[in-house]
């Protein structure tokens, strides 16, 4: 068993409440920043753990919030972007919906760090019941004292707000969430000036992940060294990495960023090994953003070195051979997946998401969607797969915000690896109408476990 | 004529009272979902007008917000919208099977609404509930692990339901 630090009690009967929540040793880390602590020695041990951005860029949260400016009489805001989008990610609705104290544990001390006398979670629409989760779990912390006015007789005045989004991806950038919690458009602003400096309401604002907020509580707790010790490298701490596809265990899973990516599919404490007795064809490590990877390079880096679930050995070989951590969003695909049409629906996904302000994305993730369709539906030409590469091409670094990138990399890492798939579908559309897929055009050897 | 009830703006008021003086026009992404679920599940241009009168903003900053977020239904659904998801993950596990047994049950195509007013269908783009494939949310809800004998008992309990109202 990997160390817990932020699941550990998810499972305790009744934790949602603030009596149980108590009980377990909750709220001591607010009690100990608040009183013992002032802002700046809470942004020092926030940097001493080495605590990432858990939403999918991986920036250190630490220095983030050295950043916040500090103008005299304009107020600060801390908001909690709660807006998780992006395919294959479900962990920070596992952690709101199980423990949510935690979360306004984290937003508590996180406030008081930054300033922040009204914070905002902003949560995607969808997820529609949570509100009334973390509401109730507000309401509880302010009745012990928690929130509101003079927090436990220091003087430190803090409210927090929960507001729904309406059904936008891009309302995950946090410019564009920004946007979204002034009631506009989600359309991303140009940086700079960064949040950090103009954000809510011209505001200095931070925009941090419910992941990440919910550490704060560990890292005060046990102090920003001892978090820093776990893991490995720049890869600190713990990650929650929500597993789907094709394996017999699905869900929620917190990891040390020691374990190797064999050992979490197959092992029986995490994705319990690929569904139906079928084998590993390919994975999506960090979500819809990052690139696929085979399984000979999932499993093991180009040099020939285990692959490791942390930042580094993820990206391991950059593009080329590599992938990315991203949001933890693990999309695992069996041997009779057929990689066209699973790359089609994320192209789909991604024009169906662009706001539509600039024209490489709002134009090029149609141009995308349409190619991938025809070819998904058999009427493909072997010319389509190079437009492909230099549709993704032209889409990429040219947009305001990584929307555009994250369109542009599933289908160019699709095309990287699985070249001979799409030439397999388009020579052969009919035999690949049957998705009776098999593995007969597909060169790559296959992981067979042990 | 569209109008809030006295219920219904105390929680306007509520959610206006979280934001700055002046910042009122932050409160219009959940005014607009208070007004859908008010008027009927959907958003009407008499509506969003009412809305944008009653956060004292222009309408046009009622109408770009309306049409740029996809919960917003900015025509008539049916009394239970089901909301497919058939991103990636839901599809491999077979989202496109529930889409088509819906379909075939209902005689209603992505888009459309039974005659009697009382389902619709819609697809829609990943809504977080990866690891529990294939679902649809129903009202507030999410419903997960769907298969063909599932949809039979949720359009059941749909009818049931409707039923019992009248």
């Amino acid at each position: 068993m990997g160390v817990k630090l932020l699941l550990d009690k998810a499972h305790v009967e009744g934790i949602r409440s603030f009596e149980v929540y108590r009980r377990e040793g909750g709220y001591r880390a607010v009690e100990k920043a608040l009183k013992e602590m002032n802002p700046e020695s809470i942004v020092e041990e926030v940097k001493k753990s080495g605590l990432r951005g858990r939403g999918g860029a991986g920036f250190p949260a630490g220095m983030k919030w050295s950043f916040i400016a500090k103008p005299e009489g304009v107020p600060r805001h801390l908001v909690c972007n709660a807006d998780e989008s992006e395919p294959g990610t479900f962990k920070d609705r596992y952690l709101m919906e199980h423990i949510p104290h935690l979360l306004i544990e984290g937003l508590i001390i996180s406030s008081f760090a930054l300033g922040s006398h009204d914070t905002y979670i902003y949560i995607r629409g969808e997820y529609a019941w949570i509100p009334d989760i973390l509401e109730q779990a507000i309401e509880e912390a302010k009745a012990n004292g928690f929130l509101g006015k003079n927090i436990l007789g220091t003087g430190f005045d803090c409210n927090i707000y929960v507001q729904r989004g309406a059904g936008a991806y891009i309302c995950g950038e946090e410019t564009a969430l920004i946007e979204s919690l002034e009631g506009k458009r989600g359309n991303p602003r140009i940086k700079p000036p960064f949040p950090a400096i103009q954000g809510l309401w011209q505001r200095p604002t931070v925009v941090n992940n419910v992941e990440t907020l919910s550490a704060v509580v560990p890292i005060i707790n046990m102090g920003g060294e001892e978090y820093a010790k776990i893991g490995i490298g720049r890869s600190t701490g713990t990650k929650l990495i929500s597993a789907c596809g094709n394996i017999n265990k699905p869900g929620v899973y917190e990891i040390d960023m020691t374990i190797s990516v064999e050992a979490f599919i197959y092992s029986d404490e995490y994705c319990g090994g690929i569904a139906n007795g079928k084998k590993l064809k390919a994975c999506i490590p960090g979500g819809s953003s990052v690139p696929v990877l085979p399984a000979n390079l999932l499993l093991k880096t180009a040099k020939g070195e285990p692959r490791l679930m942390n930042y580094e050995s993820l990206a391991d070989g950059g593009f080329a051979t590599g992938s990315s951590m991203g949001s933890g969003g693990f999309i695992v695909l069996d041997e009779d997946q057929c990689i066209v049409k699973h790359t089609y629906t994320l192209a789909r996904f991604y024009r169906h998401e662009s706001c539509g302000q600039c024209s490489p994305c709002r134009e090029g993730t149609g141009w995308m969607e349409k190619i991938l369709k025809k070819i998904d539906e058999g009427q493909g030409k072997m010319s389509d797969i190079d437009l492909l590469w230099d549709i993704q091409r032209k889409i990429e670094g040219n947009t305001i915000c990584p929307l555009g990138d994250a369109a542009a990399w599933p289908v160019a890492a699709a095309i990287r690896h699985f070249r001979d798939e799409f030439e397999w579908h388009i020579q052969h559309p009919e035999e690949a109408q049957k998705r009776n897929y098999g593995l007969a055009h597909y060169a790559d050897p296959i992981h067979v476990p042990a | 004529m569209v109008q809030f009830s006295q219920e219904q703006l105390t929680e306007f008021n509520r959610l206006v009272s979280r934001y700055p003086e002046g910042k009122q026009k932050s409160a219009l992404l959940p005014v607009l979902h208070l007004a859908q679920q008010s008027f009927g599940g959907w958003l009407s241009p008499e509506t969003l007008d009412y809305v944008a009168g009653l956060l004292k903003i222009k309408p046009i900053e009622v109408y770009e917000v309306a049409t740029f977020y996809s919960m917003y239904n900015l025509k008539p659904v049916g009394k239970y919208l089901f909301e497919v998801c058939q991103t990636g993950p839901c599809m491999i596990n077979g989202s496109d099977n529930i889409v088509a047994y819906i379909h075939d049950k209902l005689g209603i195509k992505p888009g459309e609404t039974t005659a009697d007013g009382l389902f619709t269908l819609k697809t829609v783009e990943c809504l977080g509930a990866c690891g529990y494939a294939p679902m649809m949310q129903l009202g507030k809800h999410y419903r997960e692990h769907l298969t063909k004998e599932k949809v039979d008992a949720i359009i059941e309990e749909c009818r049931k339901n409707a039923a019992a109202n009248n």
